[in-house]
Parts: C-alpha cells; sequence; structure tokens
C-alpha cells in the first residue's frame, strides 16, 4: 500500500465551489487537498464552457469559465492546497468519529477528519455513442482517449469527431497508423482551424480519408473489430474498414462512486441541510451543483455560500477544542498574514 | 401557455404544458419527460437535450444556430431535423409543438 495522505480537508472535485471552499477553510486554518477526475482544475467551468462568459458572480460583470477557474486559483494559492488530478475517490471508509479513509482508483490513499463532495454533476466520462454492441469492442478496439501512441501504430484507425481531440489525434497519429479514417457528421469542423487545414492537405494528398456521416453499426468478433457502417447524410449506407476505432464526443457525467459511501442519496442528488450543508453522515459535506435541499438553485454564487458555511462546522470537527472566533478579511490582521497580504 | 408533445422512442405520446419564455428543455425537465438529460441546466453545452422537431413543424422552430450545430456534434443519430430543446423558446406560435426524444442522450 502507498503511503497514507493526511489532510485536515479532503475535495472531491476541484470546480469553483470546490476552490473557494478551499479559501474559506484555509482562513480557519484547516489543509485541504483535492481529486478531481479531469486532468485539469476547474470542473464543468473548465472542461464544459471555459470560453462562454458567466454574468453572475458577485462583483464581477463578466467572466469566462477559464477567467473565473484562474482568478480562483489565485485566489487560494496562499494556502497551499494540493491537487491530485486524473484520479477518482473509489471508496470512503469511516475510520473515526469523524475520520475517513479514502481510496482513489489508483490506489492513494488519504485520511481526512473532513470530506468536502463538491462534484458538480458527478465525474466526467466520455460519451459513449449508442452503437449496438459497442461494449463489446470497448478497451480492445475502441477506445476514448489516446493513453499510448503506440496502441495505434500500423493499424487502420477510425477516429470519429470534429472538435479538437479529433483533429489533434487525426494528426498526431497519421505518421504512426496504416491509414485514418476521420468521420464527422458535417463538413464544418470546432476544431482549431490550422488543425482542419492540415487534416484537409493530408486527405487533398490522398494520405487519410476524410468521410461525412454517422457510425450506425460495428462489425467484428471476440473484441477485434473490422468495420463500421456508416450512414452518409444523403442517407447511403456504407462501410468503412477500421480495427480500431476512436469516437470523441465530449464527456457526460455520472454520479459514479458516490452512490456507494453510505450517504443518502435523493434522484442522483446529495440531500443536505441548510445550516452547514452536511449529509446524513457527520463530517461528510455536500457543496455546489452536487446537493439539494429545499429552495437550491445550482448557481456558482450558491456555491461559493455553501463553502463557507461548510467552513464553520468543520472547524469544529478538525479542531474540536478550539473556539472560533469570526472575522473579516478587511478588518483582520490574522487573516491578512494568512493571506500573506499582511 | 404552450402544449408541447413529447414522443418517445417508443412511440409513446406526453403532453405538457409551458408558459411562454420557457424552453421546450425546461417543460420535458419539469414534468420528468424520459429522454431529455439536460445535463448542463440549458447553456448550450452537453447536447444532452437532443429532440427531433416534428416535420410540420421545422419551419416554425427554425434551424440551430452555428453555436448550437457545433453542440450538436455531440449528439448522436443527429438528423436534419434535430435541435437542443434548451435552444427552443416556447411561444403561441408553437402551441402544439411535437418532438421526438431519442433512445438515450449519452
Amino acid at each position: 500500500m502507498s503511503d497514507v495522505i493526511k489532510t485536515d480537508v479532503l475535495i472531491i472535485g476541484a470546480g469553483p465551489c470546490g476552490l473557494f471552499a478551499a479559501f474559506e477553510l484555509g482562513l480557519l486554518d484547516m489543509k485541504a487537498h483535492f481529486v478531481d477526475i479531469l486532468d485539469k482544475v476547474g470542473g464543468q467551468c473548465a472542461e464544459l464552457y471555459p470560453e462562454k462568459p458567466i454574468y453572475d458572480i458577485p462583483g464581477i460583470p463578466h467572466v469566462s469559465g477559464q477567467g473565473l477557474t484562474d482568478a480562483l486559483m489565485e485566489q487560494i494559492k496562499p494556502f497551499h492546497p494540493t491537487f491530485h488530478l486524473g484520479e477518482m475517490i473509489e471508496t470512503v471508509e469511516k475510520i473515526g468519529d469523524p475520520a475517513f479513509r479514502c481510496t482513489t482508483d489508483a490506489g492513494k490513499v488519504f485520511e481526512c477528519k473532513v470530506l468536502v463532495i463538491a462534484a458538480g454533476g458527478g465525474s466526467f466520462q466520455p460519451k459513449r455513442p449508442p452503437v449496438p454492441g459497442i461494449e463489446a469492442y470497448e478497451g480492445t478496439s475502441v477506445h476514448y482517449a489516446v493513453r499510448k501512441m503506440e496502441t495505434f501504430r500500423d493499424k487502420n484507425v477510425l477516429i470519429v469527431g470534429g472538435g479538437d481531440s479529433a483533429l489533434d489525434w487525426t494528426l498526431n497519429l497519421h505518421p504512426l497508423a496504416k491509414r485514418i479514417t476521420l468521420l464527422h457528421r458535417r463538413d464544418d469542423f470546432r476544431a482549431a482551424p490550422h488543425s482542419v487545414e492540415r487534416m484537409r492537405a493530408l486527405v487533398a494528398d490522398g494520405k487519410m480519408d476524410l468521410r461525412i456521416g454517422q457510425v450506425t453499426a460495428l462489425s467484428g468478433a471476440d473484441g477485434q473489430l473490422t468495420g463500421a457502417t456508416v450512414k452518409g447524410n444523403d442517407n447511403n449506407v456504407s462501410e468503412i474498414a477500421c480495427d480500431t476505432m476512436l469516437p470523441f464526443f465530449g464527456l457526460t457525467m455520472k454520479l459514479g462512486p458516490v452512490a456507494n459511501w453510505g450517504i443518502a442519496l435523493e434522484n442522483n442528488l446529495v440531500p443536505v441541510e441548510t445550516s452547514a450543508f452536511e449529509t446524513n453522515v457527520p463530517g461528510i459535506f455536500a457543496i455546489g451543483d452536487i446537493n439539494t435541499y429545499p429552495g437550491k438553485i445550482k448557481l456558482i454564487l450558491c456555491g461559493f455560500h455553501e463553502g463557507a458555511l461548510m467552513s464553520q462546522k468543520a472547524h469544529r470537527y478538525v479542531y474540536p477544542d478550539k473556539r472560533l472566533v469570526f472575522q473579516y478579511t478587511t478588518s483582520s490582521s490574522s487573516l491578512q498574514k494568512k493571506l500573506g497580504v499582511n | 401557455m404552450a402544449k408541447i408533445h413529447f414522443v418517445d422512442h417508443k412511440g409513446e405520446t406526453r403532453t405538457v404544458e409551458i408558459e411562454n419564455g420557457a424552453t421546450v428543455m425546461e417543460a420535458a425537465i419539469r414534468n420528468s419527460i424520459p429522454g431529455i438529460e439536460a445535463e448542463c441546466g440549458g447553456a448550450c453545452a452537453c447536447a444532452t437535450c437532443h429532440v427531433y422537431v416534428d416535420e410540420a413543424w421545422r419551419e416554425k422552430v427554425g434551424s440551430p444556430t452555428p453555436m448550437e450545430e457545433d453542440m450538436l456534434d455531440f449528439g448522436f443519430d443527429v438528423r436534419p431535423n434535430s435541435r437542443l430543446s434548451c435552444q427552443i423558446k416556447v411561444s403561441d406560435e408553437l402551441d402544439g409543438l411535437v418532438v421526438s426524444t431519442p433512445e438515450r442522450q449519452a
């Protein structure tokens, strides 16, 4: 077993609400570690709408999803939170009153006094095209991400999609693969224009194929793909021979392992009380989009408020013998010292 | 108010009423219409509220904006009458609108 990481608070989900919670916890001298399944911080803001504007953050007339993420990272810097990205908490075990042992899918083990679930809509997972029987090829012939480029050497690869992932991997795998076919539902691409230009040049030189249409069926046996049936926009059906397929249809959110931790759930959300946003398990809190209570609205600003109230209660668990005196950052020299501004 | 008819993949129709100004997605979510997930809550950021607009209504409903067209790339079995229901605003003109929902959004 790997070394156990001990922390006051473990936050699941590095979206805006989780990030701001680290600020509120930090002001009260609690150290936070983050685990997030994405390979970057920011949650939905960074993954779904990095460039889309947000107009309802108090005091900030407009900011992009990525801009808000960057600003929050700057704000919590004085508290040195630690991030464990690309991992997902799989198991949570109660080991104290309260204290929890949490293990990631990569085998990393945390021991924390307080667990904060700030997992938004759940964990992001690649969207699986609803093609009948696709499960049989997953992991052998159908891959939703490129982990090792070597896997694709000398393969007939069918890449499906029209965004940056599809185009980037088309260009990167092209020198390695036997043949690349890019399939997209329309002859318009969301990907960066220079990638699209490079792809079109390869097609013009006969070095790869571009097809317009959508996959309707797969053929093969024993997990080994041999071809895909494709319906064109003219409704003509044809076959593309391939032994490997990479579908890039973005990500979807699934609640995931939260359901197995003994916490009460309600319609895939975590019910909490509204004085500290604690779940039915003392010491486990839920803030942001993943919680529910009477009057709940899924706004980032509400998640910020939830994080502040959660931190007050968390302090009682982390420092049972210390009395918490409420202070303002505008006037408290001790808070300003923690923030490194005084 | 407008009536919206949702036809699921098995052909079963559910009819709901919704006030003008709301979206077809909201009409579906508030009434627990199966086949609409709306993960992003209506930000045109996820393509899990994909519907097919009945042919008779296509002209009135109109076509997707370029942003919506981009998001439709994340949908499955996208057809010429595909729309994201969070981008269809309800008005008197759409009273009686018929849309069908796919078997799965993702």
